[in-house]
């Protein structure tokens, strides 16, 4: 059976089309990751299947239930996690826990225990008696998620678990959510816009973009899907020229989806090691300064790039969020 | 409506737990109507028109001081839920089985239990300065009964500006807006055949009033209780309506989602 079940879904926001037709499905008891740059319509996807949003048109199951008909049967049996932590800084972790079992009726020493064995799981034992307003960020998070499953949800929604986390705090989520999918025997779907943590925690990924997906599969999948090698040329400073050096790049046989990062021009080439010299002597021909030149298999970068012909970091830099406007 | 009941409770639990945590806020609480009380007292103890029937200002103050108290902390009490949205709490309950009308109501009612035990403390000082509560029991109890009716019909309309505005200086902005005016179109301070033929007149649509008239009649005058129960019928009607409103902004809410 099917965990979740998302059908031609669109949803739009005065002058913004967030959900364009999103559709796609997540097996029961897997890790699903939806990849995008922000605000390519992850969160509002989340939103809609969570039932706190209404879309316009599509449908939903979660669980199999409809979200729109039976909201609150889909409520008792999902997990939100959020994208900004909605932990009551006031309370204490165990009071934010207690709280939120009650509200799914739960009640007394199994609520208790409950709590009890998720603190433990989070590493948050012997903090859980402090009032959350002292956490670090990524004890927040971990909170969070502990909040998230407290009545034993079936499906576990993960907005941009990472965000805002340290290197080493998002590494450390990572595992715990490794852990938690043994463990809980959970399906869960997380969103990010970070590439490695698709790449590390989902077994499959829907790529989305402008309100719909592109593509979906395992991320080996769609890497494999694109042949061949990701060569990447870093050039010196060249007051301007860069664009000149793509567009040699570009008339070269075999060189793809050529396009530029930084001072850096990426293309993708049938064979790396063949196609080197071939670019080296292009551009040393033409008199651009190359310091280095890496060769890599395509990444989830590369499959991004692909599907949308847009580059993932620029479109997620220029979606950055400015300042969270509330209900926008 | 046992769920309701039984989620309001627990909301309410939570408010006043948070609000236990912060001693500053414990000690304004108490302290601040009692200068009120001390402070306005003073300042006009000597104009013996003010007090009206009451036999010192203080007595005639006192009731006055417990709904100015009760009617300020209600349009201040949307800053909770505006604190709430921002932590994304309320979020995180909307996507849980949550009584929705009990993430509205618990606010009102939180405002309404401040309020009583801040009359207490006020009826008890004022005693300690030689008030007396003329209606004896039933007195107390309506005194108690308006300030806590007066907090929830501004906790209310506050609640309802929170939800619809989402931001805290515009929450401030609203607040400081209301609170003053309606107490100087009220008898708080001064009896009402003082005023000016058309602030008495106004005083009359004045929440506010009606909540001070209650509790006067039951500190002052200890008696005329059939104008005293209109006055809080009066009340549970504007605490319905207000009530009403902050649910309807809880829908909008909802909706831009």
């Amino acid at each position: 059976m099917d965990a979740i079940v998302a059908e031609d879904l669109h949803k739009r926001y005065k002058a913004v089309q967030a959900l364009d037709g999103v559709s796609f499905s997540v097996r029961d008891g897997e890790v699903f990751g939806l990849l995008g740059p922000n605000g390519a319509g992850k969160s509002t996807t989340v939103r809609v299947l969570t039932t706190l949003t209404r879309p316009d048109s599509g449908r939903a199951l979660v669980a199999g239930e409809d979200v729109a008909r039976h909201p609150n049967r889909v409520r008792h049996l999902i997990g939100y996690v959020a994208q900004d932590s909605g932990v009551d800084w006031e309370a204490t972790g165990r009071e934010n826990m207690l709280l939120q079992g009650r509200i799914h009726g739960m009640a007394g020493t199994p609520l208790h225990k409950r709590v009890d064995e998720l603190l433990e799981l989070v590493g948050l034992a012997d903090s859980g008696d402090r009032v959350a307003r002292g956490y670090s960020g990524g004890m927040k998070r971990r909170l969070d998620i502990a909040i998230g499953l407290v009545h034993k949800p079936r499906v576990l929604f993960l907005d941009e678990p990472t965000t805002g986390l340290d290197p080493e705090a998002r590494a450390a989520m990572w595992v715990e959510v490794e852990r938690l999918a043994r463990q809980e025997s959970l399906t869960i779907l997380l969103t990010t816009h970070y590439l490695e943590e698709a790449d590390r925690l989902a077994e499959r990924v829907a790529i989305v973009s402008r309100g719909r997906i592109v593509v979906e599969g395992t991320p080996e999948d769609l890497k494999a899907g694109l042949r061949g090698e990701s060569v990447s040329v870093e050039l010196r400073e060249t007051d301007g020229r860069l664009l000149d050096a793509v567009q040699v790049v570009q008339q070269l046989d075999g060189a793809d989806e050529v396009h530029l990062e930084g001072n850096i021009v990426r293309a993708r080439v049938p064979n790396g090691a063949q196609a080197i010299p071939t670019i080296l002597s292009a551009l040393d021909g033409r008199g651009f300064p190359v310091t280095s030149v890496t060769t890599s298999r395509p990444s989830l970068d590369d499959v991004y790039l692909h599907y949308t012909g847009r580059d993932f970091a620029a479109e997620d830099e220029e979606h950055q969020p400015v300042a969270k406007a509330r209900g926008r | 409506m046992p769920q309701l009941l039984r989620h309001t409770g627990w909301m309410v639990v939570r408010q006043a737990r948070n609000l236990m945590r912060e001693p500053i806020w414990i000690a304004m609480m108490v302290i601040q109507p009692m200068i009120w009380l001390l402070l306005y007292g003073q300042l006009f103890s000597k104009v013996t028109q003010l007090r009206g029937g009451a036999s010192s200002y203080i007595e005639f103050l006192t009731p006055g001081i417990v709904c100015m108290n009760a009617f300020f902390g209600g349009t201040w009490s949307g800053m909770a839920m505006i604190n709430d949205l921002d932590r994304h709490v309320v979020d995180r309950f909307l996507a849980a089985p949550a009584s929705r009308l009990a993430i509205v109501l618990s606010q009102v009612t939180r405002a309404g239990i401040t309020a009583i035990l801040q009359a207490i403390i006020l009826l008890l000082v004022g005693l300690a300065l030689g008030v007396r509560v003329h209606g004896g029991l039933l007195g107390w109890v309506v005194v108690l009964v308006a300030s806590a009716l007066l907090a929830m019909v501004f906790s209310g309309f506050s609640n309802g500006v929170a939800l619809l505005l989402r931001r805290e200086a515009s929450m401030i902005a609203t607040a400081n807006f209301v609170g003053l005016p309606l107490m100087f179109l009220s008898s708080i301070l001064l009896s009402t055949a003082l005023m000016p033929g058309w602030i008495s007149s106004i005083s009359r649509f004045n929440p506010v009033n009606w909540g001070v008239r209650a509790a006067r009649n039951a500190v002052v005058v200890g008696g005329d209780w059939g104008p005293t129960g209109e006055f809080l019928l009066f009340l549970v009607a504007a605490t319905a309506a207000t009530c009403a409103f902050a649910t309807w902004t809880f829908r909008s809410y909802q909706r831009s989602i």
